[in-house]
């Protein structure tokens, strides 16, 4: 793109452009880039401003400066932000040490074609297309007291586990619902990245002896950078934004405090204040890094 | 040699039963609920979980469609989906056009400002996207003008999901030879005919698995149809199953009759167009 051949051509173009061609490139372009900008950027813009406010959410007269009120108030006098960081962290460890690498390997495995790979695949693909709010009643089915789980260990309503309003193992429930669909999901990025890997790469490997272990480490995972980036980045923003699961469960009371559900208490309905802008700027700091990292991987031979 | 053959052989086997195993227990929890959405309630009460049925039939699902006014939520999903990935796949397909066929400084600049806005969370935009929807609703003289209307849930889905489509789009356009455009400029063909005529039926293998991606991504969502309408009667069937849960909660096989319903557009899409859905995450994630 920055090959000076291109220049000439370019501006060639650009002077074959009629009256017409050039009201119609700035439709094309215009009509998306506002909508683009009016819904998403200027708003992400405000809410940042927000966050250093006091406002009830009603007339704009009422804002008042607030400076770090609203983070202060969030990091000194909020419990349920450090229950919910402290969820959010669980959320975070449990998918990238269990549920991404399980998907990984999963992945990989079903990729060498073992014996019933079709089969597995579909039933692991499964859950991804499901919405988390039919995720949430379909286990709610096998969780609830008088559910599934309670029935094979012989527990009747009266004496059952509660799986999700007990608090020490709520969040570890909520984990293995939501890890259900993150497999899958981890499962089918890493599928297709491993399709493009040459295969002569595994068969050299295999006669060279290596185990099957050795050549996972050695030869896949190097030549899958890629979507390793992408993989690793998938696992932290849904970790940190986390909420329609546990939503459906709990609903808005505080069942099981993550960022996400705070957030939305403190935006959604009557007790709107700043103090929700400025939990979702947290937010968006925490996945700031991921976010950057993703488009470092995406755009890497755009920029260089 | 051959012993090491062998004890891979059996080795793969293990590894076959045991991802197997768990892949039995991965559809376990739907088949469960299938089950239980064919059975009554309160036999399951007076009998126990395990019970034999007594009573077995498709009355849990009549009901749901009767009692949970389903029918009204699946239209309202319609008609927010169907419009919303129309005009997503529109706008998505005409910034790609134009930033990969065409050569302006601000190309990249443009390509970032869509991925990196897809990627701002929900959470992050929803305050002023509320207040503006209201004070537009204030100035056209009808509150619910975008508030509380379908079309501000599209709008904003298509906002949001414009950047992925453009990220995709555009990555798919760069493997099309620069040599078929040059042809149509040549030829005199305005830009209109050059995205009408040449770029777009070339686009139709990425247009076909995004428009399922993005299918089942709007009529999942749940956020924002949750927080841009206060009409129960209005929102999609994603939304809506959260308040009939709670309504519903001392009948769980009807609930679950409904949950399989509010299933089944997806399961279609599992069914029927599964390669179209996988390569569209795909083209998301590897370049090209």
């Amino acid at each position: 793109m920055s090959s000076s051949a291109t220049r000439p051509r370019r501006s060639r173009r650009r002077r074959a452009f009629s009256r017409g061609d050039r009201l119609t490139l700035s439709i094309f372009v215009g009509i998306p880039t506002l909508l683009h900008v009016v819904l998403v950027w200027i708003p992400a813009i405000l809410t940042i401003l927000l966050s250093f406010t006091y406002w009830t959410g009603i007339n704009f007269g009422d804002i008042t400066w607030a400076g770090l009120a609203n983070y202060d108030n969030i990091v000194t006098k909020t419990p349920a932000f450090y229950d919910a960081l402290r969820n959010n962290v669980i959320w975070l460890l449990w998918f990238g040490f269990l549920a991404t690498p399980a998907g990984v390997l999963l992945a990989y495995q079903i990729d060498r074609q073992i014996r019933g790979h079709k089969l597995y695949q579909s039933a692991y693909y499964l859950p991804v297309v499901l919405s988390l709010a039919v995720t949430g009643i379909i286990w709610n089915f096998m969780l609830r007291p008088d559910g599934f789980v309670n029935g094979v260990l012989g527990r009747d309503i009266d004496n059952a586990i509660s799986f999700f309003g007990n608090y020490d193992i709520n969040i570890y429930v909520i984990m293995v619902m939501a890890s259900w669909r993150h497999i899958g999901y981890i499962m089918l990025l890493y599928l297709a990245g491993l399709k493009a890997i040459d295969p002569t790469l595994r068969e050299a490997a295999a006669i060279d002896g290596a185990t099957e272990w050795a050549t996972f480490r050695k030869i896949i995972l190097p030549a899958m950078r890629p979507v390793n980036i992408i993989v690793i980045v998938i696992t932290i923003i849904e970790s940190l934004r986390a909420f329609d699961m546990v939503y459906v469960i709990y609903g808005t009371s505080a069942g099981l405090p993550i960022l996400g559900i705070l957030v939305f208490q403190n935006i959604a309905g009557e007790g709107a204040s700043m103090k929700g802008a400025a939990y979702a700027v947290i937010l968006f700091v925490l996945s700031i890094g991921p976010i950057i990292a993703y488009l470092r991987q995406q755009f890497r031979e755009d920029v260089s | 040699m051959t012993p090491l053959r062998d004890s891979q052989v059996l080795k793969d086997r293990a590894i076959s039963i045991f991802i197997g195993a768990f892949a039995m227990l991965w559809v376990f929890p739907i088949l469960w609920t299938l089950w239980s959405s064919f059975r009554p309630y309160k036999e399951i009460r007076a009998r126990g979980t395990f019970s034999m049925p007594e009573e077995f039939g498709i009355f849990n699902y009549t009901d749901a469609i009767s009692r949970m006014q389903l029918p009204t939520y699946l239209w309202n999903s319609f008609i927010i989906t169907i419009p919303a990935v129309f005009l997503t796949l529109v706008f998505g397909s005409l910034i790609a056009f134009v930033v990969s066929r065409y050569s302006f400084k601000f190309n990249v600049g443009m390509l970032l400002l869509f991925t990196a806005g897809n990627l701002l969370p929900a959470q992050l935009v929803f305050i002023p996207v509320f207040k503006l929807y209201l004070n537009i609703g204030d100035v056209v003289g009808d509150r619910r003008f975008l508030y509380d209307s379908p079309w501000g849930v599209v709008l904003i889905h298509v906002a949001f999901q414009m950047g992925f489509a453009t990220f995709v789009l555009s990555s798919y356009m760069k493997t099309i030879p620069k040599e078929i455009s040059e042809s149509a400029l040549v030829d005199g063909a305005s830009v209109l005919r050059h995205y009408w005529n040449v770029m777009l039926p070339l686009l139709r293998p990425p247009l076909a698995s995004l428009a399922v991606l993005m299918t089942t991504w709007i009529y999942n969502d749940f956020f924002w149809a949750l927080v841009l309408m206060s009409t129960d009667k209005k929102r999609p069937i994603t939304s809506a199953l959260g308040r009939l849960q709670g309504e519903f909660v001392t009948d769980y096989n009807l609930l679950a009759a409904g949950a399989i319903i509010a299933a089944l557009p997806t399961l279609i899409v599992f069914f029927v167009l599964r390669k179209q859905f996988v390569s569209g995450l795909t083209l998301g994630s590897t370049k090209g």
